[in-house]
């Protein structure tokens, strides 16, 4: 490390370090994690716009009203926001280093991720079955790119999250798996915020039009 | 920084660039608040569809875009745990710029395509263009 000595008159030199200090390992993670979802975030920003232009092209085929099942939604919604909360306890649980509470919270956070994904998928396949293909129309195109690029997330979320698992339960709570944890943990809760524009934008508005 | 920092206390290091020193983390009672908040704010504008209570739309659609705007800040306050302090400030400036971002590209969209919807529909007799 080079040091530049400057020395003002009369007085002890003073030194300064003119070299960038060390950085501990992982120190930019997080906030390149962050700059990561904000990207994500514009992704879906413009899939809401491309929703929100193409959103009413029905093509005489079917409108949210003859698809959309808000008793569904809402169980999805539930799902997910359950899923939230026991990701936020599994955070609390690894704070105080508890292996076993972090991997059973883990656990259950999964279980709510999938079963969201099971009431998606099986919304997909109903509407599908009934002919509301994404090539039927603008509006069904536009609705199965964004609400399945979020469960496309969901879904690598889950992997991720199964990954992590398997990690913890190898070599425990080291630094390296907190950090992983903690941004696995603003992706999940990141797809929540994303979650709500979908559920208000496409099927609460929709059911409105 | 050094490996004996790293081991008396894991969380803080030197130069406030330590591996969770920009990230803050939240309480249980954090948690519970933001889960709460978002309870209702999910439940409501549920039941004010599925139910009709408020017979005009527009209205409707009005309160239930403003109870997803403010559930987005609660998600972001009590779960992503959101302030001005974290990473000294540079998660803000990021999410700030993302919003502007997401604004003009929402906004741009849907005003100019809107526009472009009423002017191209054919409703204009054609007939009469030169």
């Amino acid at each position: 490390m080079s040091v530049a000595i400057i020395t003002t008159q009369d007085s002890e030199p003073v030194f300064h370090v003119i070299d960038e200090h060390d950085h501990p390992e992982g120190a930019s993670t997080m906030l390149g994690f962050w700059i990561y979802l904000m990207s994500d975030c514009l992704i879906f920003a413009m899939l809401f716009a491309t929703y929100g232009v193409l959103g009413g092209n029905y093509a005489a085929g079917p409108a949210p009203k003859d698809l959309f099942d808000l008793k569904l939604v809402a169980l999805n919604t539930t799902m997910l926001l359950l899923s939230s909360i026991t990701y936020g306890f599994a955070m609390l649980t690894m704070e105080k280093s508890r292996i076993g509470a972090t991997q059973a919270w883990l656990a259950i956070t999964g279980l709510f991720g999938l079963a969201f994904l099971g009431i998606e998928l099986t919304e997909f396949a109903h509407m599908i079955h009934e002919g509301a293909t994404p090539q039927r129309s603008a509006f069904l195109s536009s609705f199965f790119t964004l609400v399945g690029t979020h469960g496309l997330h969901v879904t690598f979320g889950l992997l991720w999250l199964v990954t992590l698992m398997v990690q913890t339960a190898r070599f425990g709570l080291t630094e390296a798996n907190r950090r992983r944890l903690m941004c696995l943990s603003m992706f999940w809760h990141f797809l929540d915020v994303v979650w709500i524009g979908v559920f208000t934008f496409v099927y609460l508005l929709g059911m409105l039009r | 920084m050094t490996k004996e920092a790293h081991a008396i206390e894991p969380n803080a290091g030197g130069h406030g660039h330590a591996a969770h020193g920009g990230a803050s983390h939240g309480s249980l009672q954090s948690y519970l608040i933001g889960f709460g908040l978002s309870v209702v704010l999910t439940a409501v504008p549920f039941w004010l569809v599925m139910t009709g209570a408020i017979a005009d739309k527009q209205v409707t659609a009005l309160i239930v875009l403003v109870l997803a705007a403010v559930q987005i800040v609660v998600h972001m306050v009590y779960f992503l745990h959101m302030n001005t302090r974290s990473e000294n400030g540079w998660t803000m400036m990021a999410m700030i710029f993302t919003v502007i971002m997401v604004v003009i590209g929402l906004t741009g969209s849907l005003w100019v395509m809107h526009h472009l919807n009423v002017n191209m529909m054919p409703l204009h007799d054609m007939s009469q263009m030169p």
